[in-house]
């Protein structure tokens, strides 16, 4: 065993809205401080209910959820989300929507700037600033969202399949800016997507979850060296889990 | 800058196209008959010869509808920031909008005059209440409408209930609320002439347009007649022309209605 605690911990958690039936059994995750874990599975295995209830969005039927050894929604529990669409105020510039998450909680203006530009030199988009997100591709503005997100220095971060709608290049640059920005950061991340390859290329562990009930169906840890570049897509493998994952989703797929 | 040309030449043609038509008309009317269409140059002419009288009317008016349409703005977003806080208070409210908006103003002039006497009081009364409706009801429908994912953004970093109506509610019912100003902003003036024709007073200092339209209709002075309508008109196009510089200095730079097209 190891000393550390884990920093998000399901223990049996059951969810159903209202008197519906259950949209996740017996979830028992345990995730350490730094691990990036991909959730992966077909539609409405509960992926996104998942991190919903790890962001305090929606409570928990049954069971024991923690998050630092505390119920999720308190106030100390410093995580940030990336919804899958940019949620951006469209009536605010680059600046002020970075800047808004801090803005909520009353930081110093001085401070604040400080972050914000920190936060867009970390997505490459510190010239934009001044820019409204209508003026932005969606590779820019999804830029934008994950630097609001990064500005609280989260503890958590939570990513609800936030390069869903981006085009298969602009989505492999992203991902690799993702890592290199948590090769600067600490953060563990939780993080939902439909591609087995940007799973395996972004995560230490990727959870293939099966639907009705949502559960835990495998777990598979990706031991690839780190840090990582795309130049890992080339190798064995990474190659070899691939499709190891994609066998597993499609097994899961086809059971239900 | 040719769209630019375009834009002012094209409907300056329609104008004159529309006067011309006007004259041939008034040039086919029998002698007999040529009182009840006024050319364009007896109406300006008679602008100029009424101006004292007029230009104090039109002064009157505006401020009728000024201080209306002012004080409806003002009410109707307090009242639509009230009504976003719950749909409860929205249905027990939202008939009762319904028949004020129904309330005939020409039966409700002689209450009014009953209640406050005839003049400006009475003329920003009925322009409030002929104002109140379009403002109210679109400010409430963009006070509720905000974006469901950025309310979840919202709620996800622990807003508080005020932070989130400045920050989020208020600038996404921009929009509607100036849909509902450019409503306003037509129907103030005339409220305002409505106003004065059934509760205006010579009182103090004059009538106002409306006012003014029933004397010049009594004395037959029907060039005078149609400048007061011009005038009327004038006056309009000064609210709207307010109304959407206002409205584009708040919206051009992030709402779609303003998305620049390329052509």
């Amino acid at each position: 065993m190891t000393a550390q605690s884990p920093i998000v911990e399901f223990q049996s958690v059951t969810k159903s809205y209202g008197e519906g039936p259950l949209v996740l059994d017996g979830i028992d995750l345990a995730a350490q401080p730094g691990e990036f874990i991909s959730l992966i599975g077909p539609s409405g295995c509960g992926k996104s209910t998942l991190l919903r209830l790890i962001a305090g969005l929606s409570s928990i039927t049954g069971g024991t959820l923690k998050i630092e050894g505390r119920e999720p929604n308190q106030e100390s529990a410093e995580l940030a989300f990336v919804f899958q669409e940019p949620t951006l105020l469209p009536w605010l510039n680059v600046s002020h929507n970075v800047e808004l998450p801090q803005k909520l909680r009353d930081v110093p203006a001085s401070e604040r700037a400080a972050n914000r530009n920190r936060a867009l030199q970390l997505v490459h988009l510190a010239d934009r600033g001044d820019a409204y997100p209508r003026q932005l591709s969606g590779g820019q503005k999804m830029r934008v969202s994950i630097a609001r997100a990064l500005t609280l220095d989260p503890k958590i971060l939570l990513l609800d399949e936030p390069f869903g709608a981006l085009d298969e290049m602009t989505r492999e640059r992203l991902n690799e800016e993702l890592l290199s920005i948590r090769d600067q950061q600490s953060w563990t991340a939780f993080f939902v997507t439909h591609s087995v390859a940007e799973a395996v290329f972004l995560s230490t562990r990727i959870i293939v979850m099966s639907a009705n009930p949502g559960k835990i169906a495998h777990e598979i840890a990706v031991d690839l060296p780190q840090p990582r570049t795309n130049e890992i897509r080339l190798t064995r493998p990474y190659q070899d889990l691939v499709a190891e994952v994609s066998r597993l989703l499609r097994s899961v797929e086809e059971s239900k | 800058m040719r769209r630019a040309l375009t834009n002012i030449l094209l409907p300056a043609a329609t104008g004159a196209l529309m006067i011309a038509i006007w004259y041939a008309i008034r040039h086919g009317l029998s002698e007999d008959f040529k009182f009840l269409l006024p050319t364009p140059g007896e109406i300006i002419e008679s602008l100029d010869d009424n101006w004292s009288i007029l230009g104090r009317a039109v002064y009157n008016t505006s401020q009728g509808a000024l201080f209306g349409f002012g004080l409806a703005i003002i009410v109707s977003s307090l009242l639509a920031l009230f009504m976003s806080l719950s749909s409860l208070v929205r249905v027990a409210l939202y008939p009762y909008l319904m028949i004020l908006q129904m309330t005939p103003i020409i039966i409700f002039a002689p209450i009014l005059i009953l209640w406050v006497g005839p003049g400006l009081k009475s003329v920003v009364i009925i322009t409030f209440l002929i104002c109140f409706f379009p403002l109210v009801v679109n400010t409430t429908q963009g006070l509720i409408s905000s974006d469901r994912n950025l309310v979840e953004l919202f709620k996800m970093y622990r807003a508080s209930r005020w932070q989130e109506i400045r920050l989020l509610r208020i600038p996404s019912a921009l929009p509607y609320f100036f849909t509902g100003l450019r409503i306003a902003a037509v129907l103030a003036p005339i409220g305002a002439l409505v106003g004065d024709y059934t509760a205006g007073s010579s009182a103090g200092n004059g009538g106002g347009l409306g006012f003014q339209a029933i004397i010049y209709s009594s004395q037959a002075k029907y060039p005078a007649l149609f400048a007061t309508a011009a005038v009327t008109c004038i006056l309009g196009f000064i609210f709207v022309a307010v109304v959407l510089s206002l409205s584009w200095l708040a919206l051009h730079k992030w709402h779609d209605s303003y998305q620049r097209t390329d052509d």
